[in-house]
């Protein structure tokens, strides 16, 4: 379906030395340097997959996408989508993708959201029955009866988000694109948008590729990460294999009858103690769970354990260290 | 064509959507060529006439100009105010829909209070048709149009080409104006009141002579008036060509460095 085969590109950027003496002469004469935007990024996604597609800002996510919907030609890398060449047949490949940017609209601001559907109607020449038959649909699943004859402009964040989704699907896309689609939204929006996409994945099949910050996200959707930073791609797999990676930290977090005499625990760190309570980060890779909790044992009258597994927002975050991002 | 029809009535759409502001700006947009007229009849009061040229003969010209530019704002807007789809982003949602860029672009603005501006013009070309002394025969007529829609076609192509220089720079392509406002200041009178080089620049480089001045001599049986001026404006189909193929290098030139 998706096959990204060693894109390359890179940018010039034009050097801003601070001070007036060096902006008066940025006017006659510029240094650009060279920036690495992505280097040599391969992978192929299989049609009906939901790709959760990630990074530290800069790394090169909105390129990657920009690239794979047409707007942007690479350096250098092929790239194969649904048999199109995105940035050779713009205008028939779009037709097959739908694209949400969370942080602009779509829409035309002034006007009820129901005028845009119809000229995006127009736009992507989609048939009055077909039109009619999607946009019943989405209505019904996305919620939108009642917001669609609002203008874009005094809806809030949460309803403009569904109407955004909803236009996007308007010509039955095979690919849908969502860059950032929950940000800013309160909790309520966030799962609405999350199931509305785990929806009509399963339900029409639809391709989903998704940049996020919110690692929630990812872990409600995504079977499979990419993971990008400065450029190059970092991991390609799925969520279990990047704890099985990276993940190898415990919390663990213990109860006890009060006890005033430090804990023994070797090869662990303790995050805090109180008198009857002590919280530790256990490397598995170092030690077991089960031999400190027995060391703890030992010492404390234990009342409760609970065991965490490392929340995979750290898990990047320790990536992202690792790779020195 | 439908399509673009479409963009107008959403935009006209969102346009009313503040009355207000749209009624006062439209009634705003009379007084700027009102005040240029203004200047011209007290000009021609003081001295009857202007290397020959008779009053309502400059009024006919200053209206046909007015005309083409207030419609070239009107239906092409986008493409003057390009530079601001270019720095917001917006540029890219057009490239990800399934229709020819200048079309969109065309589509992403319309200036309806020029409509103001427009029919004031309107007005002042009866206005002059009516003081001509000759009869207005089917060939002055189709002149006439022709002049209007090369103006058209002109300020058209100069919006084009300084809405392609926005992919190399945001700033900067105010010089530009120099050739919009300028060239439509200049139109505003006759072209043989100016010295021999502007003549030869606003014929030959910027071919706003072949849209109206030249013409013009054939609407008032110029005593110089050649009978195939009537069919210079076509002219200015030979600028929009070349623009629309800097426009697509332009937009090549984005696609492939993202500026």
């Amino acid at each position: 379906m998706i096959e990204v085969n060693g894109i390359s590109k890179s940018f010039l950027v034009a050097k801003r030395p601070s001070g007036l003496w060096h902006a008066v002469k940025s006017v006659f004469h510029r240094e650009y340097t060279t920036v690495e935007a992505i280097k040599d990024i391969s992978f192929t996604i299989p049609a009906g997959e939901i790709v959760g597609y990630i990074g530290p800002n800069g790394a090169g996510k909105s390129t990657t996408i920009k690239i794979m919907s047409g707007i942007l030609v690479p350096d250098h890398g092929t790239c194969s989508i649904m048999g199109y060449t995105p940035w050779e047949d713009r205008t028939l490949y779009v037709k097959n993708i739908g694209v949400v940017f969370g942080q602009r609209t779509q829409l035309w601001w002034d006007v009820p959201v129901m005028d845009s559907y119809e000229l995006l109607r127009d736009i992507y020449k989609i048939p009055e029955h077909s039109y009619k038959a999607t946009l019943e649909l989405l209505i019904e699943t996305l919620d939108l009866s009642e917001i669609i004859h609002t203008p874009v402009r005094q809806l809030s964040l949460g309803q403009r988000m569904r109407c955004e989704i909803g236009a996007s699907l308007l010509h039955s896309p095979d690919i849908l694109f969502l860059d950032e689609p929950t940000i800013g939204l309160d909790a309520v929006s966030k799962i609405a948008v999350r199931q509305f996409i785990q929806r009509i994945n399963k339900e029409r099949g639809i391709t989903i590729i998704l940049t996020t910050h919110d690692m929630n996200d990812i872990e409600a959707l995504a079977e499979r990460i990419l993971l990008i930073g400065k450029g190059t791609l970092l991991y390609d797999g799925n969520i279990q294999g990047l704890r099985g990676k990276f993940g190898t930290r415990r919390t663990i977090t213990a109860e006890y009858q009060d006890y005033d005499q430090p804990l023994h625990l070797p090869e662990v760190s303790i995050l805090s103690t109180t008198a009857n309570r002590a919280i530790l980060s256990v490397d598995t890779e170092l030690t077991n769970v089960s031999d400190v909790i027995s060391q703890l044992a030992n010492q404390v009258q234990l009342m409760d354990v609970t065991i965490q597994a490392q929340p995979i927002e750290d898990i990047i975050v320790q990536m992202y260290k690792e790779y020195q991002l | 064509m439908s399509l673009y029809f479409r963009y107008m009535i959403i935009l006209l759409k969102s346009q009313l959507q503040y009355r207000a502001s749209f009624i006062m700006l439209t009634i705003g947009q009379c007084l700027t060529p009102l005040t240029s007229l203004a200047a011209m009849y007290f000009l021609f009061e003081r001295f009857g006439q202007i290397k020959g040229w008779t009053f309502h003969e400059v009024a006919l010209c200053f209206a046909v100009t007015h005309i083409a530019f207030s419609m070239t704002e009107i239906f092409a807007r986008g493409f003057d105010t390009f530079p601001s789809l270019v720095r917001d982003g917006e540029f890219d949602r057009l490239l990800l829909r399934p229709r020819s860029t200048v079309l969109q672009v065309l589509g992403s603005k319309f200036e309806f209070t020029r409509l103001g501006k427009f029919a004031f013009s309107v007005g002042l070309l009866a206005w002059a048709m009516m003081q001509m002394p000759t009869p207005w025969t089917t060939i002055k007529l189709m002149t006439l149009g022709f002049m209007i829609a090369g103006g058209v076609l002109i300020y058209l192509s100069i919006f084009m080409m300084a809405a392609t220089l926005s992919f190399w720079t945001i700033q900067g392509i105010e010089i530009v104006n120099v050739l919009t406002d300028g060239g439509r200041e200049m139109t505003q009178y006759p072209l043989s009141i100016y010295h021999q080089r502007i003549r030869r620049f606003f014929t030959f480089v910027v071919p706003f002579a072949c849209v109206n001045y030249l013409p013009l001599m054939v609407l008032v049986d110029h005593k110089e008036a050649q009978s195939w001026y009537a069919l210079l404006p076509l002219v200015s189909v030979l600028l929009l060509i070349p623009s629309i193929g800097i426009w697509r290098y332009g937009v090549r030139h984005y696609r492939s460095t993202g500026s």
